[in-house]
């Protein structure tokens, strides 16, 4: 399942936020990697840790908060422990970045034309009149129409959707060999939602760029990404496939997920639902995360905690699929 | 049983798990973890209680006629030469005590400063109430009036209110009425800002759910006013008071220096200060410079406190 | 935008009309002009003349309308204290106010900004910290002892400069300037600092706080994201976010500094419109007192719109050119 030579690895990455209570542990071990132009969904729900870890990726952890532990390595380098400079020149070259809401994460003083003409040159040695050249392309490229006229237009006179489109622009206008998007179509109106999600896969498919989506929306996932991450706690609960992960759930949680999830023509009496809900990052049970909640957890589950394990195409954090053990049928 | 934890000592009910939660929770924290604040704190209260007990804590009566004798003034403060005991910071020019004065004299700055912002901010807030709940043309002509009276400066509105107000009466009474003028004037030329910042809250909450449900109900506005929005804003609120306070000492000591706040029969800091300009130059500084100490301190204080309350109640800055 | 513009006017009009009535009313209800102008000795019907001639009579409008069309040709009357018109005795020391005003204002600006600045991309050094406890003291002391302070440290003790008046000046047609003469450059530096301080650390206080808020924004962590560097970040972007609110408020506290150069006047003596204003009020000289209010809010009105017009300008969001649709998503 790991590629021989993955794009991104990272390794028993651990975030902690000091806080006056104690140590906060926003990211809690967690292993990943993901292959070149590969789209790899992380999911899970406010809290779970899922930006913390693009955030740690790109070296834009906002203080108090840092790395306490783990090895991030980008291409072969290992990037968690570079100065700031360093950093910098990696962050739009090689790892790009999308934000939740394209309304604010555009500065309303610039025009489009000159943010994007802005970070193509700071990373391309290019004359002024090319950058532009390229940035009219860009624009092109996702989608603006009357792009030679637009670009000298401000934020505020493009729509919602329009602005996640510059925004996508300006992630790619260096050629980066990976974007974090992070929740990018949460603020969209729903109708926008497929739009944006599917420019985007065009797009990192057409540029070879690998994705890393975080989302909070399984359907999301479902259709845009080649594997899945389910996070839970800081944790990573179960890590596959997609079309394992979504269609044949192991991790008691994701089974949840799942569940939850209504679907046209499949009749149920309930949604599913899971009880209780994800502990404070300061109140952590012991053992597995998800054991108070778990319709199936046994003695184990509240003494060790389970580490990553494979369970047929997949990896899951559950004991139920510790090996030592003899049976234990995967129910519904 | 094991012993209490803190952990369980938050959830316990009653009256100690009260005062423990609030004790321990964020703002208190911030406080208690801010010594800077603390010590500004105590200096306030300090100041205060001194000013409210001046009988009591004063050594002399500065504005007992019969306690004063001319042949004790100007003398320095008691650690220099020439200094006498009796008097720790020296005497002016009049023989009166210059630290029982200034005890005295902060007796007026805060009496006027506190008056005023209570008068500030009760306008304030029921104007910020009417005008955001009612809406329409009442809104319209209080705002309007804010504008205009906020195109000029503060301190501008409370010289001309002093100034118009005397224009009324006839000198003799200057005197008397000068304390509540000033209450009066620096009060009315500092409104605007809880009116804004009121009525902004009210909107907000005027046009959620519940609101139209107590209407429904039957519950009269001005209830629903008081009961929900108020609670809402009284953070901000209390912000704005706490640096209008500093302002409208700084105002007053600033209208008493120019001979139109306190008068010289009740001196505030600011009167003091004046009196003491004219010996400074020759070389008698103590008159002018305690005075200014003792303003600068009770100033510096009230700001720091409000500084730290602006931050603790800013929920971004956490 | 001419709509904005004109709306602007209009409600700058509004305040005039208001800030003038107001001044009229003083003059009509307070105090008796005629019985400040007379002699002791004059008689009932030298009194009833003289209130005829100077139009008391007549209706409350009338009155009202005379007024104003006066003032907008500068004419305010006669001040009761000292018999001459007052429109003269503003011009005489409108010129020292003004020039100390600009200087201070300038003195704030230079020094606040840079400050402000620094303070915000420096948040925890020493240096930061430094900065900001002088500030806070900054806006504790009342200027008048700032002032008192200056005075004797600069002109008693160390008798570098003088503590009062203004030097000499230069007469330039009605103007008079003190920036000519090496003894009026040598006056205004104290009264123009005394002046400043407060609002230089206003500035100070206010661009920091303005930074701060606006490097914890999406775009500016979205600059980073893109690898831009510092400077780009820091001084392209967040530098000019910050400045466009402060542009507001520091253009508001600049009007103040006209009122508060009453202060700093009293006390280095500086013979401006301030030091006259305060005299009117403890002599009840009430033409004077609503000529001064008349003429601040005017200049307090123009500034106004004047920053509201440069936030036209600068801020791009203000502009809604409403024939370029958004396009669609």
């Amino acid at each position: 399942m790991i590629a021989n030579n993955p794009l991104l690895q990272v390794k028993n990455l651990r975030v902690e936020f000091p806080t006056r209570r104690g140590t906060l542990v926003a990211v809690d071990d967690v292993s990943l990697h993901i292959n070149p132009g590969e789209v790899l969904g992380v999911v899970g729900e406010s809290g779970a840790g899922k930006s913390m870890t693009g955030a740690a990726i790109i070296g834009l952890l906002e203080p108090p908060g840092r790395i306490a532990n783990g090895e991030i390595w980008l291409d072969g380098r290992r990037i968690d422990q570079l100065p700031y400079d360093e950093m910098r020149k990696i962050r739009g070259r090689e790892i790009g970045a999308i934000f939740q809401d394209p309304l604010t994460s555009l500065n309303p003083l610039y025009t489009v034309g000159y943010q994007l003409t802005e970070t193509i040159q700071t990373h391309l040695p290019m004359s002024e009149r090319q950058a532009r050249a390229r940035a009219v392309e860009l624009l092109q490229e996702v989608g603006i129409p009357a792009a030679e006229e637009r670009i000298d237009h401000y934020p505020h006179q493009f729509s919602g959707g329009m602005r996640q489109r510059v925004v996508i622009a300006l992630a790619l206008c260096a050629e980066p060999k990976l974007i974090i998007a992070d929740e990018p179509t949460t603020a969209l109106d729903v109708s926008i939602q497929a739009q944006i999600i599917s420019l985007l896969k065009r797009l990192c498919h057409e540029h070879g760029t690998a994705v890393m989506l975080v989302t909070h929306d399984m359907g999301v996932i479902a259709e845009t990404a080649d594997r899945v991450a389910v996070m839970y706690a800081g944790r990573i609960a179960e890590i596959g496939p997609v079309q394992d992960v979504v269609k044949r759930a192991k991790h008691p949680y994701t089974h949840g997920l799942m569940g939850s999830i209504p679907t046209i023509g499949h009749h149920v009496d309930a949604l599913m639902q899971i009880e209780g809900s994800m502990p404070r990052l300061t109140e952590i049970p012991t053992g597995c995360a998800f054991n108070p909640r778990c319709p199936k957890r046994f003695d184990r589950c509240s003494a060790v905690r389970p580490e990553l394990m494979p369970a047929e195409l997949s990896e899951v954090a559950c004991w139920l699929f510790d090996q030592a053990k003899t049976e234990v049928a995967v129910g519904e | 049983m094991a012993e209490i934890t803190s952990g369980e000592l938050r959830h316990r009910r009653g009256f100690l798990g009260g005062l423990y939660r609030a004790m321990d929770s964020d703002i208190a924290y911030s406080f208690r973890k801010s010594p800077i604040t603390v010590t500004a704190t105590i200096v306030t209260i300090f100041i205060i209680v001194c000013s409210v007990f001046a009988p009591l804590v004063a050594p002399h009566n500065p504005f007992d006629v019969a306690s004063i004798d001319l042949m004790d003034g100007e003398l320095p403060p008691s650690w220099d030469v020439e200094g006498d005991p009796r008097f720790l910071l020296g005497t002016d020019n009049l023989g009166r005590d210059i630290l029982s004065t200034i005890i005295y004299g902060s007796r007026i700055s805060l009496l006027v400063g506190f008056a005023s912002v209570a008068l500030a901010m009760g306008l304030g807030i029921v104007l910020g109430l009417i005008s955001g709940y009612l809406g329409g043309a009442v809104d319209a002509f209080i705002m309007r009036v804010a504008e205009i009276q906020l195109s000029l400066p503060t301190i501008l509105v409370a010289f001309l209110l002093v100034g118009i107000i005397r224009g009324y009466l006839p000198p003799d009474q200057h005197h008397q009425v000068a304390i509540p003028v000033l209450i009066l004037a620096i009060g009315l030329s500092n409104w605007v800002q809880f009116a804004r910042t009121v009525r902004g809250s009210t909107l907000v909450e005027r046009n959620k759910e519940y609101v139209l449900a107590a209407r429904v109900i039957g519950l009269k506005p001005f209830v629903i006013m008081i009961r929900h929005v108020l609670p809402n804003v009284m953070g901000p609120v209390l912000v704005i008071a706490t640096i209008g306070l500093a302002t409208a000492i700084l105002t007053e000591a600033t209208l008493s220096f120019l001979g139109v706040g306190a008068p010289p029969t009740e001196p505030s800091l600011g009167v003091l200060i004046n009196v003491g300009q004219n010996y400074l130059f020759s070389g008698l500084w103590w008159i002018t410079i305690f005075p200014g100490i003792a303003l600068a301190v009770l100033v510096l204080a009230v700001n720091l406190l409000g500084d730290w309350l602006r931050d603790a109640l800013n929920p971004k800055l956490r | 935008m001419i709509a904005f513009v004109i709306r602007r006017l209009g409600q700058s009009m509004l305040v005039m009309f208001f800030v003038a009535l107001t001044a009229f009313g003083m003059f009509q209800y307070i105090g008796d002009p005629v019985n400040q102008m007379v002699a002791e000795d004059a008689t009932e019907q030298e009194v009833e003349l003289l209130r005829e001639k100077l139009g008391l009579n007549d209706p409350p409008v009338i009155q009202f309308f005379h007024f104003a069309v006066k003032a907008a040709q500068g004419d305010f009357g006669f001040s009761y204290q000292h018999k001459r018109p007052v429109a003269d005795m503003i011009s005489e020391s409108m010129p020292a106010t003004i020039e100390l005003a600009t200087t201070s204002a300038i003195f704030a600006l230079l020094v606040g900004v840079p400050l402000g600045v620094y303070t915000g991309l420096r948040r925890y050094g020493f240096a930061s910290k430094m900065v900001m406890t002088i500030s806070l003291i900054g806006i504790s002391l009342p200027t008048f002892l700032i002032g008192i302070l200056f005075i004797y440290l600069f002109a008693v003790i160390l008798g570098w400069l003088p503590s009062f008046g203004r030097g000499d000046v230069v007469h330039i047609g009605t103007w008079s300037t003190g920036f000519l003469t090496v003894t009026g450059i040598k006056a205004i530096i104290l009264p123009a600092i005394t002046l400043g301080l407060f609002q230089m650390t206003l500035i100070l206080r206010l661009v920091r706080s303005e930074m701060l808020e606006v490097l914890r924004t999406d775009y500016i962590k979205f600059a980073r994201a893109r690898g831009l560097n510092n400077r780009a970040v820091h001084f392209g972007h967040a530098l000019k976010n910050t400045l466009v609110p402060v542009i507001t408020i520091t253009g508001l506290q600049l009007g103040s500094l006209i009122a508060f150069a009453i202060i700093t006047e009293t006390v280095f003596q500086w013979p401006g419109m301030g030091r006259q204003f305060l005299q009117a009020i403890q002599e009840v000289d009430i033409p004077f007192m609503s000529a001064y209010l008349v003429l601040i809010a005017f200049f307090f009105v123009i500034i106004n719109l004047v920053v509201d017009l440069l936030y036209y300008v600068v801020d791009p969001r203000l502009r809604i050119d409403r024939t370029k649709v958004a396009g669609h998503g």
